[in-house]
């Protein structure tokens, strides 16, 4: 019998799952597919947001503030990429001013830090590369910019570097409330746990179905982005948002952590929970109103386009609650933005629900809530000496675009969630996320994953199961007819 | 009368080939066109590159050519012979891994020291 | 560690620039290669057709790479092989990272920057769909068919009709794959016309002009990718959608130097090429440091890599030697009608000899038609006249010094079309 089974290993799951590792509980993370941050948590807009947008008094506004102000430190325990950019809402007319207006006295009332209404002129001297007709915004000096899947890799290793029990490939078939604990059946057998955690983004109402509840309607929503080349990345300092509508904070432009320009996302319908595709309407759309407000991005510098498909829900608030008819199972759903900023703030909040509901917290004294990575392009000239003298294969540049070397790699391929895929390897490590997205150094890095995994490089998949690269071998002699 | 683009160059003059005029060609700028020309008309052939399996070299797979163009009909007769082939190292350039293939004088040969 | 001339990269350009600069006496060189071995891409080019300029016979990539390297041999050029370039100062110190070595400074007199270029991907043209598993730039397949004897895929279609797409539709052929298409944006075809011929005609792979790819299907893997035709505003027009089952996309659309340490080095470059700026002896606009081959703009042979990677050599060597190629009279050349860009970008009159070599690519397709030198006063200096220009071919003209001399200010190169 577990305490508690997280199902889901986003960066909701990931984020709860860190959490609970300090306390001496036996936890279990299912995740249906080869690896965690594989739903909405590999593609977003990589923000942490401020939290001056949600309405006062919503779950959303409360953990959003307070997700953004854990963010910080958290990033600094387990070494994963953030930087305070700061962030500017801009206004393109009167109308917008006013919009700017309210959503400073919100951002008030929400307790966000250092929020300042902004001159056209104070908005250009800050941003040259902003639109002329930009006449004033909202400047919120603790958004921030993040690697995302980065945080959820690093959150989920360092839950099972404290005893966490992860299982992939494992997924939710149903659930069954049971006296005293649930019961879950899975696709590699049946689970037993006191209480069950349902961080299951975009695919949460399936879950809330399954336990035989009404659940709620989702309306998933995708959203078409533009990643381009580092020589882009320095158009704007901050992360740039227009004024909100209706359907979501819209297109913004901002730096990445890796030095790349995100440009992103328009909002579209989505046929099902795992529709991630591209239009050509929707990529024009992010193009042409990503230009109101910088009208030098050079799309030609585009080196992906992908989309994220966000939890819309019927309920404007994020889901956090009891399932109605199975009492042992906790929705955290509904977590569209600002999810990611919010998560750390939602597994704090989840842990006291889960208290409410019965669990007791003896915080294990061996505890290591810290996580270290070697990034070899960070190092100085004299590290960098030193690192290669000890480990020779930090000395192997594998990834061109981005300087990262085959130590990087294996460090990557033993951790404590070793990635099977070419794109698990790009998500710990860094290579392939460049210009050549992978062209150069795909064959490489799959050479290295064979090798390490003791596997065949036929095996190695690009992403999720079913992603296989390699259909055959040439010249086999007779054994092909 | 039949147009055509020279391959033996990678310049590709277009040529004109004269069926009833002894193969006659024209539009060819040097005197391998012309051979070209009269050639693909009447007997086609393709020099052909692939690989072999390579054992004890620091590469799988070996690259091969035939050193003399081959009858173009008898390409994939040539890969079929290729898929068995298997070649140990050490190999150097040029030398011979299977000799006088599909009835014809054409060899296959290394095209990289291994 | 001090070198007269240090060569990064290893393939046809860098292994030519060493040996010119070796054979002028310059004698302590070195050539970084990032790979584990020498010839760069030209090891996975295992077709023929290479050479016929240079050594006046036909020979495949891995031959004509191991002439080269076999050339080296006697000398007393320095290689290192795995070794990774991370930066090169603008007092020529050469900052490099290899699992042999360690971490090294090297100081350079001269540097000759020969990294080669690379393939434009899917995200560089935003083809709309889903991102599964099976889109693979002709250069990835290449390297995973020739070098490590992998398939990638049963059913191809290829998007692009560049020289590495056309050449890996008769690879896959040959290897069993069935190619359904070769799909191009462009009216006329972006490789060389011999690998129409004998890369799809021989095979019966139809080549769908004016087409793209405008849907990617497939969770996992590629499932199928619809072809529309295109208008002359490259907007794909309703109804002439065709629906391919394929489990495979190659894209071959296109070459781009790779410039990263070119952009670091602080270097002037040509939004055009997107490499560096040269001079007349492949001088880039730091002195001492020259560029060579795909690097400064992507060739379509490597022979004339080769030469081109030469004069680099060549260059590199006079200025170990002290000659310094200063000039007070310094001609600009700017790309006019019909030409994508010119190499060189600037002419120093004091370093011209006899004649300076131009090399330029044209945006269009042309029949008998004449390409044109004008100076700044409009007088037209010089015309060549061609039965044949095509975007997929680099052109070259010779220009003497005498015409050279009677340039007012800028040269301009444009193409006049045939009537």
């Amino acid at each position: 019998m577990y305490d508690i089974t997280i199902i889901g290993c986003g960066v909701i799951g990931a984020s709860l799952a860190y959490r609970l590792s300090r306390y001496d509980l036996r936890v279990l993370v299912l995740e249906r597919e080869n690896d965690v941050a594989m739903g909405t948590t590999k593609a977003n807009s990589a923000i942490v947001h401020a939290g001056y947008d949600p309405m006062n008094g919503t779950l959303m506004a409360k953990l959003n503030v307070r997700g953004s102000e854990m963010m910080e430190g958290l990033c600094k325990d387990l070494d994963v990429h953030y930087q305070r950019s700061g962030s500017l809402v801009i206004a393109f007319s009167k109308q917008e001013l006013l919009t700017l207006q309210e959503m400073y006295e919100n951002g008030k009332r929400n307790g966000v830090p250092g929020l300042k209404l902004l001159s056209a002129e104070q908005t250009h001297a800050m941003e040259p590369n902003l639109a002329d007709t930009v006449r004033g915004a909202l400047y919120a000096p603790s958004a921030a910019i993040i690697d995302p899947w980065g945080l959820c890799i690093a959150e989920a290793e360092t839950a099972v570097k404290n005893g966490v029990e992860l299982r992939l490939r494992t997924a939710v078939t149903g659930i069954e409330q049971q006296a005293g604990h649930v019961l879950l059946h899975t696709s590699t057998g049946d689970v037993q746990t006191r209480f069950a955690v349902n961080c299951t983004g975009t695919h949460a109402h399936e879950l809330a179905e399954m336990a035989g509840g009404e659940g709620w309607e989702a309306k998933p929503t995708r959203g078409e982005y533009y990643l381009l080349d580092k020589s882009s990345g320095d158009l704007v300092k901050h992360v740039i948002f227009q004024c909100p509508s209706s359907v979501g904070k819209g297109v913004l432009v901002s730096p990445t952590v890796h030095g790349n320009l995100i440009v992103g996302p328009n909002a579209a319908d989505a046929d099902d929970a795992d529709d991630k595709r591209t239009t050509a309407p929707g990529l024009h759309e992010v193009q042409t109103v990503a230009r109101r407000s910088v009208p030098t991005i050079d799309i030609r510098q585009c080196i992906r386009t992908f989309a994220g498909v966000r939890a819309i829900t019927n309920r404007p608030d994020f889901i956090i609650e009891p399932d109605d008819v199975c009492p042992g199972l906790l929705h955290l759903a509904g977590i569209k933005s600002p999810g990611l900023s919010a998560a750390p703030a939602i597994a704090e909040y989840a842990e006291k629900l889960l208290g409410q509901m019965g669990v007791c917290y003896v915080e294990k004294p061996d505890f290591d809530g810290t996580r270290r990575v070697t990034r070899f392009k960070h190092l100085s000239g004299e590290e960098k000496a030193k690192l290669v003298a000890e480990n020779p294969l930090y000395g192997r540049v594998i990834c061109r675009c981005e300087t990262i070397t085959e130590g990087e790699i294996v460090d990557a391929i033993h951790s404590p969630i070793p990635p099977c895929s070419i794109d698990g390897v790009k998500r710990r490590a860094g290579a392939g996320m460049g210009r050549c997205q992978g062209g150069f150094c795909g064959p490489r890095v799959m050479e290295i994953l064979a090798r390490e995994l003791k596997t065949d490089q036929m095996d190695i998949l690009q992403d999720q199961d079913g992603t296989f690269l390699i259909t055959g071998q040439t010249k086999m002699g007779g054994a092909k007819a | 009368m039949t147009e055509l683009i020279c391959i033996t160059c990678p310049k590709g003059c277009h040529l004109t080939v004269d069926e009833e005029n002894g193969f006659a060609v024209t539009g060819n700028a040097c005197p391998r066109g012309e051979a070209y020309g009269k050639n693909e008309l009447q007997h086609p052939v393709r020099v052909v590159t692939s690989t072999v399996r390579l054992t004890g070299g620091a590469a799988p797979r070996l690259p091969v050519k035939t050193d003399k163009p081959l009858p173009k009909d008898k390409v994939f007769d040539c890969m079929a012979l290729l898929d068995a082939v298997v070649a140990a190292a050490p190999v150097k350039v040029g030398d011979v891994l299977l000799a006088n293939i599909c009835g014809t004088d054409v060899n296959i040969v290394a095209t990289k020291n291994a | 560690m001090k070198y007269d001339l240090v060569v990064i990269g290893g393939g046809p350009a860098g292994l030519a620039a060493a040996h010119a600069a070796w054979e002028d006496g310059c004698k302590s060189i070195c050539i970084l290669e990032r790979d584990k071995e020498l010839g760069g891409i030209l090891n996975q080019c295992i077709h023929n057709g290479f050479g016929l300029h240079f050594f006046k016979e036909e020979l495949t990539g891995p031959e004509y790479a191991g002439r080269f390297i076999e050339m080296l041999r006697s000398t007393g050029v320095e290689v290192k092989t795995d070794a990774m370039v991370l930066d090169v100062t603008h007092d020529k110190q050469v900052h490099v990272v290899s699992a042999a070595s360690g971490y090294e400074v090297l100081d350079a007199q001269s540097v000759v920057l020969a990294m080669g270029c690379r393939e434009r991907t899917r995200g560089a043209i935003a083809i709309p769909g889903t991102r599964p598993a099976g889109v693979f730039t002709a250069g990835a397949a290449q390297r995973y068919l020739n070098i490590e004897g992998y398939m990638v895929g049963k059913r191809v279609v290829i998007l692009g009709s560049g020289d590495i797409g056309l050449i890996m539709a008769r690879r896959m052929t040959l290897e069993g794959a069935k190619v359904l298409a070769c799909v191009e944006l462009m009216p006329y075809s972006g490789g060389l016309t011999r690998n129409i011929v004998q890369c799809l005609n021989d095979f019966d792979i139809p080549l769908y002009l004016s087409h793209t790819i405008t849907d990617i299907q497939g969770r996992d893997r590629v499932e199928r990718v619809t072809v529309s035709q295109i208008d002359n505003k490259r907007q794909p027009i309703p109804g002439t959608e065709m629906v391919f089952d394929c489990d495979t996309v190659l894209l071959s659309v296109g070459l781009i130097p790779e410039n990263e340490l070119s952009r670091a080095t602080g270097l002037e470059m040509d939004a055009r090429t997107n490499g560096p700026v040269v001079y007349e002896n492949m001088e880039t606009s730091i002195p001492g440091v020259f560029a060579c081959g795909n690097v400064v703009h992507v060739h379509d042979l490597v022979d004339f890599v080769t030469a081109e990677s030469q004069r680099a050599g060549h260059a590199a060597a006079a200025y170990c030697a002290g000659q310094v190629a200063a000039s007070t009279v310094i001609k600009p050349i700017s790309a006019g009608n019909g030409v994508g860009y010119t190499v060189p970008q600037h002419i120093r009159m004091d370093a011209v000899t006899d004649a300076v070599s131009l090399f330029f690519r044209v945006r269009a397709v042309y029949r008998d038609a004449k390409i044109v030198i004008t100076d700044e006063t409009g007088a037209q200096i010089a015309a060549f006249a061609r039965e044949h220009l095509a975007p997929g071919e680099m052109e070259s003209i010779k220009l003497p010094r005498v015409l050279l001399d009677k340039v007012q200010g800028a040269l301009t190169v444009s193409i006049e079309e045939g009537k």
